[in-house]
């Protein structure tokens, strides 16, 4: 078993599909943050083969589990405090996201018009599928190439 | 205040109360000839439609009302970088109501969210062009006497005809109807759609052959295959003659079976069919004024005041 150091006040990231940790560090723009963070990438685990783990030392009111939760709903997420788990956050879909995902329909009219904010609803919430709330274009926002954070 | 962003914007039960309206003003012209006297219409065009925005327009001088606006991008502020946003808040001091078609999708939508005069989407690039539905929708009301219980054909490119789908979402609220899709391997209609008529347990068929199912329609909606669909012209010169109804197929046909067209055709109809009592096309046309008019008065709140 790999040993990580343990951290005081954060979150763990498990059960994150293996090679998408790197994505995730980016949609949730800890790269922005000045915070510890440690990625482990292909750690064995019973239920998946293979997955990524992701800790973060912050305050988890800082996190925004909807932008975790139209990323990948599987992911496990722990939240830690003065070196325990307190608590294990469910997510959902949120019905509709704002300025987090960028339409990528070149003709829709987020594509010209200023300062517009890109909106997506919720029109399957089986399959997970979100649709721009101006040209309803679908995207499938599982698939982390097709959408970047603006 | 209420706009127009999508055909199903209004329900059943609206749309016959709008259809009425449409059939009195047909009747009794006279009656609505001033009805919008001192009212202003907006056409906000920012991509050529001559068909579209001529209906609009003479939909409201039969209401009595004026009309102003702009038919081209080139001729309007959007030339200069304005926004919709920004556009849509002016337009609303100068008129009382705004029809606008714009080549983004979403716009009137962006415009409607910022006016302070109903708007009325009159087609965003390939998204949605609900009064094209609404025509649709009356001209088989009109003409066929219901909506429902029917069967109808929709012939030709039936993948990227916006119109096609608007109508078949739009049908598939009203009890009885048979959908037959008629289309080259191609052109076939998308998924969603086809998930959309499992999931409502609606029949339809998928064939290639229009003369084998001629004998079977109610009414036949036939498209145009549009060549700025197509990325390869060998594509679009192999498919757009694909289907071309003429005399000898309208023989196989039922002698109260419709024909209708969104226009403008080229030639998947030919010339010598228009003569035809059942060349509905001409007509339903007609009907898209009627229909606008009637949206205007209702979007002006005129019957209420």
């Amino acid at each position: 078993m790999l040993n990580v150091g343990q951290i005081e006040e954060g979150f763990v990231l498990d059960h994150i599909k293996a090679g998408q940790s790197l994505s995730i560090y980016h949609h949730l723009q800890l790269d922005k943050r000045d915070c510890t963070v440690a990625m482990i990438m292909n750690a064995r685990s019973g239920k998946m083969g293979k997955k990524d783990i992701l800790k973060v030392e912050c305050n988890i009111e800082e996190l925004n589990l909807d932008v975790l939760a139209v990323i990948d709903r599987n992911i496990t997420v722990n939240v830690i405090k003065d070196g325990v788990i307190v608590d294990k956050k469910e997510l959902t879909l949120p019905k509709e996201i704002q300025r987090v995902f960028k339409c990528k329909n070149p003709r829709c009219i987020t594509s010209i018009e200023q300062e517009l904010p890109h909106i997506f609803f919720l029109s399957d919430e089986e399959k997970g599928i979100y649709r721009c709330r101006y040209c309803e274009e679908k995207f499938d926002m599982r698939s982390l190439e097709r959408v970047k954070i603006l | 205040m209420r706009h127009l962003m999508n055909p199903l914007d209004f329900s059943v039960e609206e749309l016959d109360k709008l259809f009425d309206l449409a059939n009195d003003m047909e009747k009794n012209p006279k009656k609505y000839a001033e009805c919008c006297h001192g009212k202003k219409l907006a056409t906000c065009f920012y991509e050529p439609s001559t068909r579209t925005r001529l209906s609009f327009e003479a939909a409201m001088m039969n209401l009595g009302g004026n009309v102003l606006g702009f038919s081209s991008a080139d001729s309007s502020s959007a030339a200069k970088g304005e926004s919709v946003s920004d556009t849509i808040r002016v337009i609303s001091s100068y008129a009382d109501i705004c029809a606008m078609r714009h080549p983004k999708e979403g716009a009137p939508m962006v415009a409607a969210s910022r006016s302070r005069i109903p708007v009325i989407n009159a087609g965003d690039g390939g998204h949605q062009h609900p009064t094209q539905t609404l025509t649709d929708l009356l001209t088989i009301r009109s003409l066929k006497g219901r909506l429902g219980n029917f069967t109808i054909g929709l012939c030709g490119d039936l993948k990227f005809g916006r119109t096609v789908h608007s109508l078949i979402e739009a049908l598939c609220r009203y009890e009885g109807v048979q959908f037959i899709f008629i289309s080259p391997e191609e052109l076939k209609v998308p998924d969603y759609i086809i998930e959309l008529l499992k999931s409502k347990n609606i029949d339809y068929t998928e064939v290639i052959s229009l003369e084998e199912v001629m004998p079977q329609l109610d009414l036949l909606y036939m498209t145009r295959v549009q060549r700025e669909r197509f990325f390869n012209e060998e594509d679009y010169i192999r498919l757009k003659d694909f289907y071309i109804l003429n005399k000898s197929k309208m023989e196989m046909a039922k002698e109260d079976m419709l024909v209708l067209h969104p226009l403008p055709r080229v030639n998947e109809i030919s010339v010598e069919v228009d003569d035809d009592p059942r060349a509905a096309y001409f007509e339903q046309a007609q009907y898209g004024v009627y229909v606008r008019m009637a949206l205007i008065y209702t979007l002006l709140g005129i019957g209420e005041e």
